[in-house]
């Protein structure tokens, strides 16, 4: 099959950015979105072309490496799916395929379709993390997580931050990825301590770089995990909480 | 030369002992040492973590964006420790054997026994840390037998451990550079250590979105950069897996050992083109349920459900019936290479063999194969479009992971001083063949409970010494030939792509030195590595700017290495004329084609050593004084 | 915000490339504009205002329904002594008009907060988002009522404003005569244009309410599951009647059902 792309194209952070119109020939059914345009890359660089800038690893839809806006869809119209699970068996011949960068001013274009998503690191470094030195832990199995508590953690930590969910959300608010992270700990036993300490710095630092959350649900769609939209109401009661039992504790200091 | 520094006493007394008499660097003293942490997976990352608890100063780099992404988050299965929680038996003593029988033996006795020791403590870690493994009702931790293994002491988060774990490491990095005990470098590649006299003092560095080398000084570097499988083009590694710090630690003095050991993992999905970019394992446990088959006839076209009950050939049944389909890895995948070389291989290339789960569906019920393995033939319909609940699956084996690397010591030290390796970077534990869900034990092991032990002896002799400063000639020489490098794959201006290059020596490398392997193509492989290895030097092309984001300049350097990293492979394959684990030779087999380990010749670890022409042979011996070497049989 | 995050010390020959949030220093503030400050906190504020605004639209409607009343004995329409009624509550112990001064100060204040942090919340998003997607977008989930608040919220805070001045204040009504409700409700509403403008800005209000509760609930950080499996009902309830109940006057005015 052959499709048509446009795709985004910017020479550098500052550098001004336009689309470029490539046809893709000979495209196998069997391809992976990403194998589409690694074949366009080497056309480009055999022609003497600069060739597409994409982020990309371990291609296996865990890594959270990759991330297309692929007409108009975060990571494609396939749902559930991270862009290097995308198959082109999804488009049909002749196709125009609009491919964009993630958007928002939290995750600036670094070339191409790459984004800078360490916001997203540093939001996890104001506190989504339990305090225990290496070493230090009693056995394991001293304390005790009832498995729904450990089912449900499971469900937010699957999250594999790769940033669609603030690149589908039409407001660019991060609060599916700091919710996830928030739930995931927030729910365990050993998460208790930092509860609160957590909630608030986790989220103060969210909202230095992303939008208001206005609970559409596009981010949940978007996401390849399908973390649920209930993170995002963990996050907000927490938050509230925190704000008091936090005033509590610092009080008392 | 190569000194293990493997401590004397019993094998039950050898860590603790060795705990106590190395030296130890004072707690007041600790934030005087700088140490360098190349890649952030489980090995980095844990042992970044720790090493800023303790109070060390930490640089940490990684080429990703993140240190969340590291390979090790692809891991699906498990990791193992010799709990016992469930009862069934298993010691430290039995998952130091099982680990050391499974890994042919042919690794070190010591080193083994001290991650099966730590095993333990990993699972405390982690769990206190808040991974969320797999639970009882009661709320205690759930275990699973995995690999094949007599006993159940496999944890696990459903089918992403791995992600789980790392996740646990990088929260735990988060922690200690939030509170600016480790200073994060991202999007920044090693490309050089520096070596000033015979100790290593730092690295060279790009900068990947500036293209800006630079200079870092420590007073110890840590590799824990993964393994190199992606020498093969097509593996399960994640695309930017690569060679290129070990083997640039290699060639200013540090050994390599054993580069053949090779693990080829049985299950895999069978690339579908010739611009297959990677290929995806389907978890071992589908050989549970699932019975491998050809066509008896060789070049048998017609579709699996035309193709009657006598004309399928259930070869792993048949040649090995008490094991049957659940043979190791290697003995499964290398009867599906003979499958497939008898041209009786299955799919539109004839690269594949059949996993049938219709005798499975036909028993337990489309419901109870469903809930084991739903989200594995999810995985599968979404990449082949093929229902594996109505159409067998094919699966073909792919290189997976590497038991080779940077040879080390007790102490994880290479043979250059300073210089230490982590995780899968290094050769230590798992001999020839690695045991599944044992590689996210090694990586945590190491990064959280040995090398932050170890690494004081070495810095305690150099207390008060600063690090040595970068505009030090051994880093201004070495900063200029990293920089030449990098002009120099620019300048080529040839007509062929990285990928191009990239892919004809993984041809090679598969066909030469995979599954099988034999003098003659061995040799074969020596004239055509070196050969393709010069064209590239006079024909690629890397378009682009070295001075700001160039992913086909990351490429060119990765692949430039892996072709040294290849000749070396297949000199160590044609040298070590044994079987052993993941390395079959074809002139090592019994008289049933089964592989023949040769110990009285073959019992050490080969440790190369760089030359410009030839690499050097090293050996360290093996001696095993508490296990009885045996030849495996599953007939 | 007092965390302490990436004391990143770079050497002089590293370039650091973290992006570094803009600096928001506050001082020391009280706790509710700190609260408030805050986009949860905002968020949250919004959902209680938008409760009390609901509770108010929701009783208006209802009050307004004594306009389908027969007039008493005394030929006074029941909705003008509904009306008379409110500005009579509690006297003479407290003066006339007084209590209805009260819920107007406190509904204007919802009003007021309601509108400050809805449309501070969507400038800061919109921000955020400097570069625009070219493709159109495919929407999955976000629906049609969730996607427009920002435009559903301004048709009808433009209404409120048309709809005081029409009906309470007589100032943009021809025949305006204070305190005959029922008079002023149906000569205004005799007017096509004027009842087509009720018709549109009642239905962007339920679009608006639609939302607006079943948002409500993830704002205010409910994660009941029984709750969540009420509340698309709950919300589609509450909004259907709303919205019925508020046709139902220029409608039936307009068709001369009610004259």
């Amino acid at each position: 099959m052959r499709v048509n792309l446009r795709v985004w194209r910017q020479a550098g952070p500052d550098a001004p950015g336009g689309f470029e119109t490539y046809q893709a020939e000979e495209v196998s059914e069997e391809m992976s979105f990403l194998e589409m345009l690694d074949m366009v890359n080497e056309e480009l660089v055999v022609s003497g072309g600069l060739p597409i800038t994409f982020d990309h690893d371990c291609r296996e839809g865990i890594c959270g490496s990759c991330g297309l806006m692929i007409n108009g869809q975060a990571h494609g119209p396939q749902l559930g799916t991270a862009t290097c699970q995308l198959h082109m068996r999804t488009f049909s011949d002749g196709d125009t395929i609009v491919i964009e960068p993630w958007r928002s001013s939290g995750f600036p274009v670094i070339q191409d379709l790459a984004v800078n998503r360490s916001a997203f690191d540093q939001i996890i470094e104001a506190g989504g993390f339990i305090s225990v030195a290496t070493g230090s832990a009693p056995d394991a199995n001293l304390t005790l997580v009832p498995k729904v508590a450990a089912d449900a953690a499971m469900d937010a930590a699957a999250c594999i931050g790769c940033g669609a969910c603030v690149a589908a959300c039409p407001n660019g608010a991060a609060q599916l990825f700091t919710g996830a992270k928030i739930t995931h700990l927030n729910l365990l036993p050993q998460g208790q301590a930092e509860r609160w300490k957590r909630t608030e710095q986790m989220v103060d630092v969210m909202d230095e770089f992303f939008g208001s959350c206005s609970n559409m649900g596009e981010c949940t769609t978007a996401c390849p995990k399908g973390i649920p939209l209930e993170v995002i109401a963990e996050l907000n009661r927490d938050y509230v909480k925190a704000q008091f039992i936090n005033r509590k504790l610092t009080a008392q200091d | 030369m190569l000194e293990s520094r493997i401590p004397a006493g019993p094998l039950a007394d050898k860590w603790d002992n060795h705990k106590f008499s190395i030296d130890l660097v004072n707690p007041a003293n600790k934030r005087k040492f700088e140490i360098i942490v190349v890649g952030t997976g489980l090995a980095g990352a844990s042992a970044a973590a720790t090493l800023g608890e303790l109070g060390y100063k930490v640089k940490a780099f990684t080429f990703h964006d993140s240190p969340r992404r590291a390979h090790s988050i692809s891991a699906q299965g498990g990791i193992n420790a010799a709990k016992n929680y469930p009862n069934d038996g298993d010691s430290i003593f039995r998952l130091f054997y099982d680990t050391i029988k499974g890994g042919d033996y042919r690794s070190r006795e010591a080193n083994v026994y001290r991650l099966a020791q730590v095993s333990n403590e990993i699972i405390d870690q982690c769990a206190a840390q808040g991974v969320p493994f797999a639970r009882e009702y009661g709320g205690q931790l759930a275990n699973r037998s995995f690999g094949g293994a007599q006993v159940s002491r496999t944890f696990y988060a459903r089918g992403q451990t791995g992600q789980q774990l790392l996740l646990g490491a990088y929260q735990a990095l988060a922690r200690q550079i939030s509170l600016g005990k480790v200073e994060m470098h991202t999007r920044t590649e090693m490309l050089d250590v520096v070596v000033h006299e015979g100790k290593a003092v730092g690295i060279v560095t790009r900068n990947l979105l500036t293209g800006a080398i630079e200079s870092h000084s420590a007073h110890a570097v840590v590799l824990a950069t993964g393994g190199y499988g992606n020498v093969y083009y097509l593996s399960t590694n994640a695309m930017n897996s690569n060679v290129t710090a070990a083997w640039r630690a290699h060639r200013r003095g540090a050994f390599f050992a054993n580069p053949c050991f090779t693990q080829i993992h049985p299950t895999c999905i069978p690339s579908s083109d010739e611009f297959q970019s990677k290929l995806t394992l389907m978890s071992e446990s589908l050989r549970n349920d699932g019975r491998i088959w050809v066509p008896v006839k060789a070049g048998d076209d017609r579709p699996p459900g035309q193709i009657p009950e006598a004309e399928r050939d259930y070869y792993l049944e048949r040649k090995y019936p008490a094991f049957g389909n659940l043979v190791p890895r290697d003995v499964a995948s290398r009867n599906a290479k003979i499958q497939i070389d008898r041209e009786k291989g299955v799919g539109p290339l004839k690269n594949g063999v059949y996993l049938d789960f219709a005798d499975a569906i036909g028993r337990l019920g489309r419901d109870t194969i469903a809930e084991r393995y739903g989200n594995l033939f999810d995985i599968y319909h979404r990449i082949t479009d093929e229902n594996p609940y109505e159409v067998p699956m094919r699966i073909y084996p792919a290189v997976h992971y590497t038991m080779g690397g940077l040879w080390v010591d007790y102490n994880l030290m290479t043979n250059v001083p300073g210089l230490y390796a982590l995780g899968e970077a290094n050769f230590s534990d798992h001999g020839a063949n690695r045991l599944g869900a044992s590689a996210l034990m090694q990586g945590l092991a190491d990064g959280y409970f040995v090398l932050p032990y170890t690494i004081g002896d070495y810095l305690a002799e150099s207390l008060g010494d600063p690090p040595l400063p970068i505009d030090n000639p051994a880093f201004v020489e070495t900063r200029a030939e990293v920089e030449n490098r990098i002009a120099h794959l620019m300048g080529i201006n040839g007509s062929r792509t990285v990928d191009y290059f990239h892919r004809e020596l993984g041809k090679i490398m598969w066909d030469q030195c995979g599954m099988a392997r034999n003098q003659s193509g061995l040799e074969k492989a020596l004239s055509e590595i070196p050969a393709l290895k010069a064209e590239f030097y006079a024909d690629v092309r890397v378009p682009g700017r070295a001075d700001g984001l160039n992913q086909s300049l990351e490429k060119a350097g990765r692949v430039a290495d892996f072709f040294e990293l290849g000749e070396l492979m297949c000199r160590d394959a044609l040298h070590r004329s044994e079987s052993a684990g993941g390395h079959f030779r074809e002139e090592s087999q019994t008289p049933e084609g089964e592989a023949l380990r040769k110990d009285d010749e073959f019992s050490y670890v080969s440790a190369w050593e760089y030359s410009e022409s030839d690499a050097i042979l090293h050996k360290e011996e093996l001696e095993f004084e508490n296990v009885q070497l045996t030849q495996r049989s599953y007939k | 915000m007092g965390m302490l995050r990436g004391a990143i010390v770079a050497g002089d020959n590293v370039t650091q490339i973290r992006p570094k949030a803009p600096s928001d220093e506050s001082t020391a503030v009280s706790f509710l504009l700190s609260f408030y400050r805050s986009q949860v906190g905002r968020k949250w504020i919004m959902a209680l205002s938008g409760v009390a605004i609901v509770g108010f639209v929701f009783f208006h409607m209802l009050g307004n329904l004594h306009l389908y009343e027969p007039a008493g004995p005394d030929g006074v329409a029941r909705i003008d002594e509904y009306a008379e009624g409110l500005r009579a509550i509690g006297e003479p112990i407290i003066p006339r008009s007084g209590l209805l001064w009260v819920a107007r100060i406190g509904l204007l204040a919802a009003f007021l907060v309601h509108i400050h942090a809805g449309y501070s919340l969507w400038w800061k998003s919109r921000k955020t988002r400097p570069v625009r997607y070219d493709a159109d977008r495919t929407w999955v989930t976000a629906s049609f009522a969730s996607r427009n608040m920002v435009i559903t919220g301004t048709i009808v805070l433009l209404f409120i404003i048309y709809h005081l001045a029409h009906l309470t204040w007589g100032t943009v009504h021809d025949d305006f005569i204070p305190g005959e409700v029922r008079h002023n409700v149906i000569t205004g509403l005799d007017n096509p244009i004027v009842a087509g403008w009720y018709i549109v800005a009642n239905l962007a209000l339920g679009l608006h309410v639609l939302h607006g509760i079943w948002s409500m609930f993830q704002s205010l950080g409910s994660t009941s599951p029984r709750l969540a499996a009420i509340r698309t009902g709950l919300a589609t309830g509450i909004t259907a009647l709303i919205v019925l109940g508020n046709l139902s006057f220029p409608l039936l005015v307009l068709t001369g059902v009610v004259s």
